[in-house]
C-alpha cells in the first residue's frame, strides 16, 4: 500500500517532516473512549457525592476505603487525566502561539497529568489500604 | 449597489447561533473542569488521605469550619466556640467554584453526549442543530439549579 497513497504538500515539506504528524486519529479516538469513560464514572462519582455526607470525615474515608469504589476511583483518575491532557493539548496548540512557549506549555501539561495523576492514585491507594480507621 | 444576493463567506460578519455557543462552551467547560476541577479533587484526595486535621482544614477552607475543627486545632481555645452558621471569605469562594463547576460538568457532560450523535454522522440539520444546542444549554443551568436546589434544602434541614 506504501508509495501509491495520496500525499498532502510538497516535496519540500515532506523532506522536512512538516504537515500531519499521523496521530489525530488515535488523538480523536482515544478522545472518544475516555469519554465514554468518564460519562459512566462521573456519573457514578457526582450522584455518590451528592447522595454521600460529605462533611463528615470518617464516612467520607470509609466509602474511599472500600475496594468497591477505590477501584472505579482510579479508574476514573487514569480516565479523566488521560481525556484532559488531550483536551487542553488542544487548547495549548490553538491559543499558545511560538515553538519555544508552545512546547514549555506542552511539558508543563504533560508533568502536570502524570504528575497530578500519580498523586491522586497514591491518595486513593494510601486510603484503601490503611483501612477504615479503627478508632 | 444594495443586492440581496448572498456574498462571500466571511470572517467578520456573521449571525451567532446557539450551535456557536455550545461549541465554544465545550471548550471552557472542560478546561475549567480540566483545571480548577482536577486541583480541587486531588486538594481533597490528598486532604482525606492525610488524616482527619488536614481533611478538616479543607473542609474549613472550601466549605464550612465545623466545631470538629477547632477540637482538632491543637492549642486552640476551647472557650471560642466556631459559628458553625457563618461563613469565611474562601467558604464563599469555594462555593461558588463548586458551583461553577457542577455547571461546567453538566455543561460539557451534554455538550458531549451531543458531539456522541454528531460523531454518527446525525443531527447537522440546521433546525436540528439548533434544537439540540439549546437544549444542552438550557439543560445544563436547569440541572445545576435542581442540583444545588437539592444541596441547599439538604443543608437547611
Amino acid at each position: 500500500m506504501s508509495g501509491g497513497q495520496m500525499q498532502g504538500g510538497t516535496s519540500l515539506g515532506r523532506v522536512r517532516g512538516l504537515g500531519s504528524a499521523k496521530h489525530g486519529a488515535q488523538h480523536w479516538l482515544t478522545q472518544r473512549i475516555t469519554a465514554l469513560g468518564n460519562a459512566v464514572l462521573m456519573s457514578w462519582l457526582f450522584v455518590s457525592l451528592l447522595l454521600g455526607d460529605l462533611t463528615s470525615y470518617s464516612a467520607v474515608r470509609g466509602w474511599i476505603a472500600d475496594p468497591m469504589v477505590a477501584l472505579p476511583l482510579m479508574l476514573l483518575i487514569v480516565c479523566a487525566f488521560a481525556h484532559f491532557k488531550l483536551g487542553l493539548q488542544v487548547l495549548i496548540e490553538d491559543y499558545v502561539h511560538g515553538d519555544a512557549a508552545r512546547i514549555v506549555a506542552l511539558v508543563a501539561l504533560n508533568f502536570y497529568v502524570y504528575a497530578g495523576a500519580a498523586f491522586g492514585l497514591f491518595a486513593v491507594a494510601r486510603i484503601a489500604l490503611a483501612g477504615t480507621p479503627a478508632a | 449597489m444594495a443586492s440581496s444576493r448572498p456574498i462571500s463567506p466571511h470572517l467578520q460578519v456573521y449571525k451567532w447561533g446557539p450551535h456557536m455557543l455550545v461549541s465554544i462552551l465545550h471548550r471552557a467547560s472542560g478546561d475549567g473542569l480540566a483545571i480548577a476541577g482536577s486541583l480541587l479533587f486531588l486538594w481533597w484526595l490528598g486532604a482525606i488521605a492525610g488524616g482527619e486535621a488536614s481533611f478538616q482544614a479543607f473542609m474549613s477552607c472550601v466549605w464550612q469550619a465545623t466545631e470538629a475543627t477547632a477540637a482538632a486545632a491543637p492549642g486552640a481555645p476551647p472557650a471560642a466556640p466556631v459559628a458553625a452558621a457563618s461563613l469565611s471569605i474562601t467558604n464563599w469562594i469555594g462555593r461558588a467554584v463548586l458551583v461553577g463547576l457542577t455547571w461546567a460538568f453538566f455543561q460539557h457532560f451534554f455538550s458531549g453526549l451531543r458531539h456522541f450523535v454528531l460523531d454518527t454522522g446525525a443531527g447537522y440539520a440546521l433546525n436540528t442543530n439548533k434544537i439540540w444546542s439549546t437544549v444542552v444549554v438550557v439543560g445544563a443551568i436547569f440541572a445545576t439549579a435542581g442540583v444545588w436546589l437539592y444541596i441547599i434544602a439538604g443543608t437547611l434541614k
